[in-house]
Formats: structure tokens, C-alpha cells, sequence
């Protein structure tokens, strides 16, 4: 297995990949968790490029290894076997905001800026101008407590964007909000991403979502995760949540993904060992 | 429809955020007061009633009027400053010999999982330790002298701190290292801008509590070593006992719970308040 970007930072083998068009590429990624003794397969093979300024949603029943796949793209989790390459650097948005209280919004979104070198005069302006795109410039000096989950999150990704990553992970974001606030969110992400273009690796286990905000789905099975469908959106934007078009291509992608855990369901009815507890791996 | 997602984004703001209004700062302050000015009121009262009762004679229990009375005259002669003056000294060399103690043992050990398990009980087992029970030994180490005290300050006060830092650690959030991580921040970088801003509050719990703990030893340390040609608070305890001035001794107690009670407030109850209303962790 090799490591070829500094998934922290560009590197020299970073922009051999941008070079070729990619923004991240993965090659039969293995993942396996657990002591010596009994591992379980997160994932397991998974060959999957996305291109830059492409928006990449995975989706999958829970046990899919969506989380742990982005984990490993973003260097939060070393990959077992196979090659991950990222041209340029990641930023991650989490379902939580992971804002930290003791900050100010403004502070929060700095800090970034100030990891990344930049000067105390710079960030500051720097940081207003990303509270300014999502909205949130005259909330700058409250603290993330008195904002709601919603505000919260849009923090969370001025924060992300402050890293200037050409690719940007988010796991479930907006999973914990309301429908309308989530609503608003799509808009509001799918115009910043037609702004910045970052490439988006979007993890979510909504599929009217995931076909609302794609230009490509991939649907993962689960345990192991493997892909087992992808699924192109040319559907033009801006899009509705609501659209007929939008509802129809779910509806396709949903009875893929419930024929995968039917699947689960009849192997573990004819009681054969499951792909649940594959233990005793090498 | 930019410009609708806009005035949709901002609505939602709006009533996502209303904010209380707040009290004026008279009334604030009244409503922090009256339960402690009513507790102490309490608390005299007791006292009076007991001495009412007879039950020991007034020169060996007084009631608070005249210790009062005498509290406020002590506090007018040179001789209770100076003793003030060597207490308070010791107090803060010790309690900050015993910060750095506690704190570089605290992030000694919070580097990994197990070492803060397993000291953390030795540490845990140190704070059981009545300070007084450390005097015999301190005295064969320093004989009578400055040192003697403030070793027991010091080793009565540092475990509270370095638990602090250790529980404060161990509590912080797997989810913000993860987030500091993503933005760049690792290795100690990590520590400066998300492990220890996000334990600060434990840590400061840790000192408060390290603070009553050195206050506790010191005041025990001065009545045992008694140096001859330094007046102290202990000191004086000592001399008002020695001479049964027993209103002279009980406004010696007034005055050292009165410093205890008054530094914990304005100094560690603030800090505390203020990290954790800024962190939303503060009820109303």
C-alpha cells in the first residue's frame, strides 16, 4: 500500500494526481477493523475518482463503511490496503458542527486560517469575507451556543472553506437539521460549490438528497462496503428537492440499495455465515 | 432567487436566535446577594441563640456581636496586616509553586490513556491525605522553617490541580480533536488550540479546589511551625489561645474564613462563571 499525498497538504505526488484530472482517486481501498484475533471488512475494494470540481455523493444503508471511507480520504484513518491519492488538500464538514465554544463564530473560522500561517490583519478580514458567504457576518462575535443547528453548520463549512481545499468531505452535515433549514442549506451549498468548485465527496443516507445535490451518486453495500451501483445525475440545476425528475431517479437508487440489504436479510435467514461477523480474517 | 434565498436564510436566522433580555446589573446583583446576605443573617442568628441558651459561659463561647465588634477593631491595627501580610505571602508562593506542580504533573501524565489511569489513582489517594499528617515529616525534612509550610502546601494543594488537568483531558470531546485535526492542528498544536482551551474548565474546577486545600494546610502549618520573629494569622491564634482571649481568637477564625470565602469568590467562582456562560453552560 502506498500513501501518495500528504493528505495535510499539498505534495509533490498530490499534483501528479491533479495533473491526471483527479481530485481523489481510490484503488480496491481495504479497510478492516478489530484486534489480531477478529477484523471485520469496512470496506473492501473500493475503486472509486472523483474529479475536480465534481460533487460525488455516497450512499448506502447504515454498516456501509460511508463514514469510515471518508475518514480515510480525509487521513483521519490509514486504509488497511490499496492507494489513496488526494490532489491538494481536504477540509471535513462532520454532522456535528464541531464548533469550538470557547471561540467567538469569528474566532472559530480564524483559527483555521491562523493553522494554515496566515496573518493576524489578513485572517480577520479573510474570515468575515467566509461569514459573509454563508450568510452569517452579523453573527460573528456570538459564540456557536447561541446559534441554531442550522447557522451552526454554516459556520462549520466557512471554517472548511477558510482551509481552501480543493476537496471538500462532509459526513451526513446536514442529517441532524429540520427538513426546511435542510431545504435551505442545498441552496445554499449548491451555490457556493458553483462558486468554489471544490471537489465534493458527500456522504448521506438520504437519497432524494444525495440525487438533489450530485452530479453522480454511488451507492454502497454494506458489510463489506463495496460500491454496487453508480448512478450519473444530468438533471439540470438549480434543482428542487421536490422535482419530478429528482423523485423518480431516487426512487431508482432506493430500490438498488434495498435489494442490497435484502440480500443481507435472506443470507441471514438461510443461515449461512454472514458478511456481519466475517471473523478470523488474515 | 439569490436574492429570495437570502431574505429565506436570514428570516430563519432571526427566529432561530431571539434573545432574552437581560435584568439591570442593580437587580443582578441583588439577586446573586440577598440568598447569602439571608444565609449569613441565618447563621448569626444561630450562633446568638445558642449563647442565649447559657450553655457555656461568655468567656468561653462569645456571641457575635462582640466578636464582630472585635473583628472590626483588629482590622485597624498595624499588627493584623503584618500578620496578614506573611500568611497571604506564603499563601501565594505556595499556591503557585503548587499550580506549577500540579499543572506539569497533570500534562506529565495526560499524554496517554493508561499512565492517566493508573497515576491518576495515586494522585486520587494523595488528596484523601489530611495535610496535617504530612507535619511530622516535613519537619524532619525542613526542621522549623518557611520550607516545612509550604512543602505542605504545596504537596496538600498540587493533586487537586493535576486532577483537574488530568480529568479535564481525559473529558475533552474526541469529536474537537478530530475537527482540530482536519484544520491542521496536530501534535502540539492540537494541546495549544484544541485539547487544553477544551479542559480549561476542569482545570480551573482543579485549582479552586487546590486553592481550599492550600489554604487548609497553611493555616494548620502556622499553628505548628511557629517561627519566632514573624508575626502570622496562625500566630495569632496561637497567642489569643494562649492568653484565653477567646472574642481575639474567634475573630482570628473570622478573618480566615473570610479570606478563604472571599478568594474563592472573586477569584476562582468568577473565572469559572465566565468560561462557562461564554460556553453556553450556564443556566439563564
Amino acid at each position: 500500500m502506498t500513501l501518495l499525498a500528504d493528505r495535510t497538504g499539498a505534495a509533490p505526488a498530490a499534483l501528479a494526481a491533479a495533473g491526471r484530472g483527479v481530485a481523489v482517486r481510490l484503488d480496491a481501498v481495504v479497510k478492516d477493523y478489530g484486534t489480531r484475533r477478529s477484523t471485520v471488512r469496512a470496506l473492501d475494494g473500493i475503486t472509486l475518482d472523483v474529479t475536480p470540481g465534481e460533487f460525488v455523493c455516497l450512499v448506502g444503508a447504515s454498516g456501509c463503511g460511508k463514514t469510515t471511507l471518508l475518514n480515510v480520504v480525509a487521513g483521519l484513518d490509514e486504509p488497511t490496503g490499496g492507494e489513496v491519492e488526494v490532489a491538494g488538500r481536504t477540509s471535513v464538514m462532520f454532522q456535528e458542527a464541531a464548533l469550538f465554544p470557547w471561540l467567538t463564530v469569528r474566532r472559530n473560522v480564524e483559527l483555521a486560517l491562523q493553522l494554515d500561517g496566515v496573518g493576524r490583519v489578513e485572517r480577520r478580514d479573510k474570515a468575515l469575507e467566509l461569514l459573509t458567504l454563508v450568510q452569517l457576518d452579523g453573527f460573528a462575535d456570538r459564540r456557536p451556543h447561541e446559534l441554531s443547528g442550522g447557522m451552526r453548520q454554516r459556520v462549520a463549512l466557512a471554517r472548511s472553506l477558510a482551509r481552501q481545499g480543493d476537496v471538500l468531505l462532509m459526513d451526513e452535515p446536514f442529517g441532524a437539521l429540520d427538513a426546511m433549514t435542510r431545504d435551505l442549506l442545498h441552496d445554499e451549498l449548491e451555490r457556493i460549490w458553483s462558486e468554489r468548485r471544490p471537489a465534493v465527496l458527500f456522504v448521506t443516507h438520504n437519497v432524494r438528497e444525495a440525487v438533489r445535490l450530485a452530479d453522480r451518486v454511488v451507492v454502497l453495500s454494506s458489510r463489506p462496503g463495496r460500491i454496487a451501483a453508480t448512478f450519473p445525475v444530468d438533471l439540470p440545476r438549480p434543482r428542487r428537492l421536490d422535482d419530478a425528475e429528482v423523485a423518480g431517479l431516487a426512487g431508482t437508487i432506493m430500490q438498488t440499495l434495498r435489494a442490497e440489504v435484502a440480500r443481507i436479510g435472506r443470507a441471514v435467514h438461510a443461515g449461512r455465515d454472514t458478511p456481519l461477523a466475517a471473523g478470523d480474517r488474515p | 432567487m439569490t436574492l429570495a434565498l437570502d431574505a429565506e436564510l436570514a428570516g430563519l436566522d432571526a427566529l432561530d436566535t431571539v434573545r432574552a433580555g437581560t435584568d439591570g446589573r442593580g437587580r443582578r446583583v441583588w439577586a446573586a446577594a440577598w440568598p447569602k446576605l439571608l444565609a449569613i443573617a441565618l447563621a448569626l442568628g444561630l450562633w446568638q441563640l445558642v449563647v442565649w441558651t447559657d450553655w457555656k459561659p461568655d468567656y468561653v463561647l462569645p456571641g457575635p456581636v462582640p466578636v464582630l465588634r472585635r473583628f472590626a477593631t483588629d482590622l485597624t491595627t498595624l499588627d493584623t496586616w503584618r500578620a496578614l501580610a506573611t500568611t497571604m505571602r506564603r499563601a501565594g508562593v505556595g499556591f503557585a509553586m503548587a499550580t506549577a506542580v500540579g499543572i506539569g504533573i497533570g500534562l506529565a501524565v495526560s499524554r496517554s490513556r493508561v499512565v492517566r489511569s493508573g497515576i491518576g489513582m495515586l494522585i486520587t489517594g494523595m488528596q484523601t491525605m489530611p495535610s496535617i499528617a504530612w507535619f511530622p515529616l516535613a519537619l524532619v525534612l525542613f526542621q522549623l522553617s518557611e520550607a516545612a509550610i509550604l512543602f505542605v502546601v504545596v504537596i496538600g494543594a498540587a493533586p487537586s490541580i493535576a486532577n483537574g488537568v488530568i480529568a479535564g483531558i481525559d473529558q475533552v470531546p474526541p469529536l474537537f480533536e478530530r475537527a482540530g485535526r482536519t484544520l491542521g492542528a496536530t501534535g502540539w498544536r492540537s494541546y495549544r488550540h484544541v485539547v487544553l482551551p477544551a479542559a480549561l474548565p476542569s482545570v480551573v474546577a482543579g485549582l479552586k479546589q487546590g486553592w481550599a486545600f492550600a489554604w487548609r494546610s497553611l493555616l494548620a502549618g502556622e499553628l505548628i511551625v511557629i517561627l519566632a520573629d514573624r508575626p502570622s494569622i496562625g500566630v495569632r491564634m496561637q497567642f489569643e489561645r494562649d492568653f484565653s482571649d477567646i472574642v481575639g481568637l474567634m475573630s482570628v477564625m473570622l478573618l480566615i474564613l473570610v479570606i478563604g470565602v472571599v478568594i474563592d469568590a472573586a477569584v476562582f467562582s468568577t473565572i469559572d462563571r465566565t468560561l462557562r456562560r461564554r460556553r453556553g453552560l450556564l443556566v439563564a
